[in-house]
């Protein structure tokens, strides 16, 4: 009998816990879900091909995403507020486009990169003036910057152009070795995690960011309570704008060249890999760490089916559904919590 | 004057009728129409053929947008559509009869239309965004695509089928009357019975208007189920156009041509009220403007560009902000007449 009651309080003490942790860490659960997916798959991808689990496959998982990881860090920010941009690939495309041929005239890259930066920090801008401003949705105003992102790339050239500088290739061909286990890293690599560092620390540890947080949560009262709602906003699409830029550099280190065509449908992936890390779409409710377990999972599986030697059409589709599934999920969790 | 000005198609055909002249005026041969074999030739005709599939997939948007959503997968869903159409005929033992054709349209939109009802229970039922609801296909739908097809570009040789987007009938193109079809169907449905107005109920709406008494899960869901059907009749019409099934470029950025011809239409994405009429009109214009920067010698590929430039205009025209400016300078004009309360429209 006293055994009994003993385990019986003993499971609600555990369950008791557990609903603390559920409701103090709520927005946190869906990170650890995505994370679980990543581990499950990663497991599941080396016990199936054995060789999964290397130096080289991990390095190459962050390095080969590092552009999409700055893309969600910038996506991150704008879908907290609520919003969302379309225009990060046509803009990275563009930066790139743009970079490149600077660099081909002569120009050193100690100019050329600080443009690129700053063209896209534009381009957010302009989004952020049509949204705030003109009262254009999101959606429209980052349509149009898409369109018109991609037209210029098209402007600068119609076909590819190499790269030749020796300080951006620098940035993708040099390997950092040095760690336990022979994984390595590239200059690329770093500044990506140096993003999502930043990222992190801002939304978390500044004053910006926890505005960012209230204006998801909800708009109205972030206003009435005298936050500077849109200023706040406009640099979001100003952050993102920058990472797309940020993401053009990158980019077109990663290939060595630049083409008008990259990143067509990169905003897709940005915004999967950020709502399977767990942001909410509605805004207000998310983390640059998730976005990342996000990159990841969309990575691994980019990864996997090339191990598999099937086709390519296959990411598109496990990341459709795999999106389908996180949707659903954070669906039910919000009705849950709003029935509350 | 002030009626006409104050229509709401005004400003939409205003910018088609400018299109044209400027186009007339810098290539007066565009507004030529020749008649060869009792068939018509001419830019113009021209328009009217290859706006087609874009009006199918622009009709659909637009109940989806006065429902207050959007549907991102229309592109996907044509390339699956196409992807299935061509499959069935290429594996036929008759692919220029008739019977087989038709199949393989009936199954082509069939498809179409169970992936419009997928985004459509999404919507509906499971209450998920619109935009990522579509986004799930729009993601998925090339792959499946690309599925069906083995990864390849299936081409056909099949008469009847080609006739679909190169054939004429009755000296016009017989891809136009099948979106005049379309527009007749979507006409009548929405604005001859109660749909119309419970879809703007909808749109503006949902909850008050569930309150009331309106389906609005059905007509939700109903709205997607078309546009996925529309768009379905659309891809079988660009895949006749090129005679192949290409998963990658089928129906790639249609649905922002869509979307963007809804817009300069005058409908809100907001949700609520829309006009079919003047979705007809932005089609028109956009297939106008294309067709504008062709023979302006730009690259097809920085087209994009100018779409872009048309995109802000008509937003900031729409822009109550700038129309509050406007209306006051207005006012600082002509000061001497009588203050009016302007209402929006």
């Amino acid at each position: 009998m006293s055994t009994l009651t003993a385990t019986d309080s003993r499971s609600s003490a555990l369950q008791q816990s557990l609903t603390r942790f559920r409701h103090r860490h709520a927005s946190w659960i869906p990170v650890f879900a995505a994370l679980v997916i990543l581990i499950v798959m990663l497991v599941g991808a080396q016990l199936y091909f054995g060789n999964f689990l290397t130096p080289r496959v991990l390095s190459a998982l962050l390095l080969d995403n590092a552009y999409l990881l700055i893309l969600a860090v910038g996506m991150t920010f704008v879908i907290l507020t609520g919003g969302i941009d379309l225009s990060v690939g046509a803009v990275m495309a563009f930066t790139g486009m743009l970079g490149a041929s600077l660099l081909s005239t002569g120009l050193p890259s100690a100019i050329a990169i600080p443009v690129m930066l700053l063209v896209g920090a534009a381009m957010g801008l302009a989004v952020g003036v049509l949204v705030l401003f003109f009262d254009v949705q999101p959606f429209i105003a980052s349509l149009a910057a898409m369109f018109a992102a991609r037209g210029l790339a098209f402007m600068v050239s119609l076909s590819s152009i190499k790269v030749e500088d020796p300080a951006i290739l620098w940035l993708q061909s040099t390997r950092l070795q040095g760690a336990p286990g022979g994984f390595y890293l590239t200059p690329t690599g770093i500044i990506a995690l140096t993003v999502v560092l930043v990222g992190a620390l801002v939304l978390h540890y500044t004053r910006f960011g926890r505005t960012i947080y209230a204006i998801g949560g909800n708009e109205q009262s972030a206003r009435l309570m005298g936050l500077p709602v849109v200023r706040t906003k406009l640099f979001v699409y100003v952050v993102s704008g920058l990472c797309a830029g940020l993401a053009g550099v990158v980019f077109t280190a990663y290939t060595g060249a630049s083409y008008p065509l990259n990143g067509i449908g990169t905003e897709l992936d940005t915004i999967a890999a950020v709502v399977i890390g767990g942001t909410l779409l509605t805004g207000g409710s998310g983390f640059v760490v998730g976005s990342m377990i996000g990159v990841f999972v969309y990575g691994t599986i980019k990864t996997v089916i090339s191990f598999l030697g099937a086709d390519q059409s296959w990411t598109r589709i496990s990341i459709g559904a795999l999106l389908l599934v996180f949707v659903v999920v954070q669906r039910l969790i919000v009705a849950r919590s709003s029935r509350r | 004057m002030k009626t006409v000005l104050k229509h709401r198609l005004f400003w939409p055909i205003a910018a088609l009728l400018t299109l044209i002249v400027i186009n007339t005026i810098a290539r007066p041969s565009f507004i030529s129409i020749t008649v060869q074999n009792g068939q018509l030739y001419g830019p113009l005709i021209d328009i009217l053929r290859n706006s087609a599939p874009l009006m199918l997939v622009a009709l659909g948007m637009t109940l989806v947008i006065a429902t207050r959503g959007i549907d991102l997968s229309v592109g996907a869903i044509m390339a699956v559509s196409g992807a299935v159409a061509l499959t069935f005929i290429s594996g036929s033992s008759d692919p220029n009869g008739l019977p087989t054709v038709m199949i393989a349209i009936g199954l082509g939109v069939l498809v179409a239309l169970v992936l419009g009802a997928w985004n459509g229970f999404l919507v509906a039922i499971v209450g998920v965004q619109p935009i990522i609801a579509t986004l799930v296909l729009m993601l998925a739908g090339r792959g499946i695509a690309l599925l069906i097809t083995g990864g390849f570009i299936t081409t056909i040789n099949s008469e009847p089928y080609r006739f679909m987007a190169q054939g004429y009938q009755f000296g016009l193109p017989f891809a136009f009357y099948v979106s005049l079809a379309a527009i007749a169907v979507v006409a009548l449905l929405e604005r001859r019975t109660a749909l119309g107005v419970l879809t703007e109920a909808v749109g503006i709406n949902p909850e008050a208007s569930r309150l009331a008494g309106v389906r609005s899960r059905g007509i939700i869901w109903g709205a997607y189920a078309a546009s996925g059907l529309l768009a379905g009749l659309a891809g079988i019409l660009y895949s006749s156009n090129i005679m192949a099934a290409d998963a990658n470029a089928a129906g790639l950025y249609i649905e922002l041509d869509a979307i963007l011809a809804v817009v300069l239409g005058g409908t809100s994405l907001m949700g609520g009220k829309f006009s079919i009429a003047g979705t007809v009109v932005g089609v028109f214009t956009i297939q106008t403007l294309k067709s504008t920067i062709t023979f302006l010698g730009v690259p097809p590929a920085v087209s994009p560009l100018f779409l872009a430039i048309v995109v802000v205009i008509v937003v900031l025209v729409q822009s109550p902000r700038t129309r509050e400016h406007l209306t006051r300078l207005g006012r600082s004009i002509r000061r001497s007449s009588a203050p009016k309360v302007e209402v929006a429209s």
